[in-house]
């Protein structure tokens, strides 16, 4: 096998990206200060909302796009975007899975997503979250049982609007940065969860994000609160069709855990990643922050194998003593995608610890960052960091770039940086050839033993779903 | 059937031509041992015949089993039975011995129409060809290769050989960095993995290795072709005379 032929790696191919065909309202394209009123309106929400909106509207106004990250795409228009796409047959929200239409339910089923209950063997409640609007939440009531609120966004900002008011905002402020402000100004669903004061989960939590209108872009919005002593694991998952235009998906994820709260967050995302001359394909730009309070600990693991361009950098703001922020990741660029990806974590409180193990495989002409932040505040003594970032290169077209930033304020903290870079060289192919397995095989059992240490932080489902998911997409990989 | 015919092979490394119409016949049960200064084309010969990329065969033949073995993929080679024991073998971070021996195993048994092995057949059979090479039953749940010692690396490949069970083994320089212990322990290994139906292919620079696995047939080679055959007296001849009289010599073009 020649290195022409590793070059290959690019031919993959998508399996999620059919369309459904299903009417949809979408609000013509454009940016105001109307269609945040009318988007508003049309979810029934109460003022303070709308007002909340409109704040984060006027940051966006006077934000700039960041220029920082690592990736190069054309400008982008925001005023050629539709910022409301819901299937039509759900306008009022459907009240049980009987009442969603049968064709979404075909997509979900398509992906892999049963949502009806009675099929649900794995015990996992799911939040289908479909173009920018939740369609179908299950095990709801199982959940209410033990005090667990699982529900659309929406739902939660009229039924438990205290809970909201209360938290949202509070991790990622709506001035955060530009694509955080642009989603609270326009963000139209997404999935809430609350987990009351010493509370088990007694299952694994989902959501998984659909994107299907054209011309659209996907901006939800995920707030999740672990009570004193709770623990809930979640698990969100994403796909989209195949389209020739670029499509932005600007998502805000919010976690907050209170004292001796846990919340392990699990993302397989395999957005529509273009084609393999980079056509087409999701721009990921994406918030995800969460705040740890005293003993609590917040994990973030990603597989990320889709989208053209991934910005997104989940982290922790370790606020209480003793608190713990993980972050585990994979991320795949092949053909022509672009990643810059990282974690942030910021230690304030004492004793505060945090591990980084991310793993960035590239391939193609696929370009891999990872940018990651370790700030130990003046107040964090104690403080503890390993970090860990390791880059798998295929072909000599692709790239890996590592830029972790330290910042540290207290001389009582340890730090602990390795980083390594490894190309999956012909020798090693060849080598797995000679013993019977196939170059493709080969590829795979590199990348996975690669990934180990990320995979097993994912729940049982999730690691296999992974695992397939690099297969698919390295698939075409090797001649 | 002869398990192995070269015939005339003429190979390329980088435009370069190494082999310059090298022919050979092996039969099930024999034990050849190629030799030659280094650039002779020993190692040239072992990756033609396993497939590796970058050699190109540019005139001649090799048959298999009676089958064109150029035709073949290199895994394809693999699962017919024919194992090469690298001169320098290859780390694999990440990915367990077993685990990689295992998909080895399954794909050769596959080809072949027999059922794959589960786990627990494939660790047992994994302890009992350990204990073939005295390889630490601990490196075989280590990842592939990495941070073996040298003679724990050239063990490996033996003990790969072991489970794997070809019918034509390639040794390419299997003394290569061995001291004398562990040539003693990998030569041992080896002759336990004699049988009537399998061939070996010993490549080695010197003489010290065939005290220890002694061969059927010696074959120097020279400038890409075999120079002169002879039986196991050759290589204790070339020990005492050194390579340089082959130069002064026309090259025969005989087999063996």
């Amino acid at each position: 096998m020649s290195t022409d032929q590793l070059q290959e790696l690019a031919a993959r191919e998508y399996q999620a990206g059919f369309v459904t065909d299903i009417d949809s309202e979408t609000v013509p394209p454009g940016l105001s200060e109307d269609v945040i009123r009318l988007i508003s309106a049309k979810k029934g929400e109460p003022e303070w909302m709308l007002e909340w909106r409109l704040s984060a509207y006027r940051h966006w106004l006077q934000m700039k796009e960041p220029t920082w990250p690592n990736v190069h795409y054309p400008k982008i228009d925001y005023q050629a975007i539709s910022y409301y796409a819901a299937p039509k047959s759900t306008k009022e929200g459907p009240k049980s899975l009987d009442e969603v239409d049968p064709k979404l339910l075909e997509t979900y089923e398509k992906l892999g997503i049963p949502l009806r209950e009675r099929e649900k063997l794995a015990g996992i409640a799911v939040d289908a979250v479909f173009d920018s609007v939740s369609v179908a939440t299950t095990f709801k009531g199982k959940l209410k049982e033990v005090g667990v609120i699982f529900c659309s966004f929406s739902e939660a900002v009229k039924e438990h609007p205290d809970l909201v008011r209360k938290y949202l905002g509070t991790v990622v402020p709506t001035s955060d940065n530009f694509f955080a402000a642009l989603n609270s100004a326009v963000f139209t669903d997404g999935s809430f969860c609350y987990v009351p004061k010493g509370v088990r989960c007694p299952m694994e939590l989902s959501t998984y994000f659909r994107i299907n209108a054209a011309n659209t872009g996907q901006f939800e919005r995920t707030l999740i609160i672990a009570e004193e002593g709770a623990y809930v694991s979640y698990l969100e998952g994403c796909t989209a069709p195949m389209r020739d235009e670029n499509q932005l998906h600007a998502a805000v994820v919010e976690l907050v855990a209170l004292d001796d709260a846990q919340i392990k967050y699990s993302t397989v995302q395999n957005w529509y990643p273009g084609d393999k001359d980079g056509k087409g394909g999701i721009y990921n730009f994406v918030t995800k922050r969460g705040k740890c309070f005293a003993r609590a600990k917040i994990s973030w693991t990603q597989v990320e194998t889709g989208s053209a361009i991934t910005w997104k950098y989940p982290s922790c703001i370790l606020q209480g003593d003793d608190s713990v922020g993980e972050f585990y990741s994979v991320a795949l660029t092949a053909n022509h995608q672009q990643a810059d990806t990282g974690t942030k974590m910021i230690h304030v409180g004492k004793n505060t610890k945090s591990t980084i193990v991310s793993k960035g495989i590239s391939a193609g002409h696929g370009q891999n960052t990872y940018r990651g932040l370790v700030r130990i505040g003046k107040g964090a003594s104690g403080a503890r960091n390993y970090s860990q970032c390791d880059s798998l290169l295929l072909g000599d077209k692709c790239g890996a770039h590592t830029f972790p930033y330290i910042d540290v304020q207290n001389s009582t903290a340890r730090m602990e940086h390795e980083a390594s870079t490894s190309k999956i060289g012909e020798d090693q192919i060849f080598y797995f050839q000679q013993r019977g397995i196939s170059a493709e095989e080969a590829v795979n059992m590199i990348v996975n033993g690669f990934c180990k240490e990320v995979f097993k932080e994912l729940p049982m489902e999730f690691a296999v779903e992974a695992q397939k998911l690099l297969g698919v997409s390295l698939e075409g990989s090797v001649g | 059937m002869t398990m192995l015919e070269v015939r005339d092979l003429h190979a390329n490394v980088q435009g370069r031509e190494i082999l310059k119409g090298l022919s050979l016949t092996v039969n099930p049960g024999e034990v050849h041992a190629i030799m030659g200064p280094n650039g002779s084309g020993k190692s040239t010969l072992a990756h033609v015949l396993a497939g590796r990329p970058g050699y190109e065969v540019t005139k001649g033949e090799v048959l298999y089993q009676g089958k064109d073995l150029l035709g073949l993929a290199p895994e394809q080679r693999a699962r017919e039975g024919v194992f090469l024991a690298f001169q320098y073998p290859i780390e694999v971070p990440g990915v367990s011995n077993v685990y990689f021996l295992k998909a080895a195993a399954n794909a050769i048994r596959k080809h072949r129409g027999l059922p794959e092995l589960d786990a627990m057949d494939f660790l047992a059979l994994c302890k009992e060809k350990a204990a073939l090479v005295e390889l630490p039953e601990e490196l075989t749940r280590r990842a592939v290769n990495e941070g073996f010692s040298g003679g724990e690396k050239k063990r490996n490949e033996i003990f790969q050989m072991a489970v794997l069970d070809p019918a034509l083994a390639i040794l390419d320089e299997t003394d290569s960095g061995l001291d004398i212990d562990a040539l003693r322990i990998v030569a041992e290994g080896v002759n336990k993995l004699r049988t009537p139906q399998r061939a070996i292919i010993l490549v080695t620079h010197y003489q010290r290795l065939l005290d220890y696995i002694v061969p059927d047939f010696v074959h120097v080679l020279a400038d890409g072709r075999i120079a002169t055959s002879g039986g196991k007296e050759l290589a204790q001849e070339l020990e005492a005379k050194g390579y340089a009289w082959l130069e002064k010599e026309p090259a025969p073009a005989g087999t063996r």
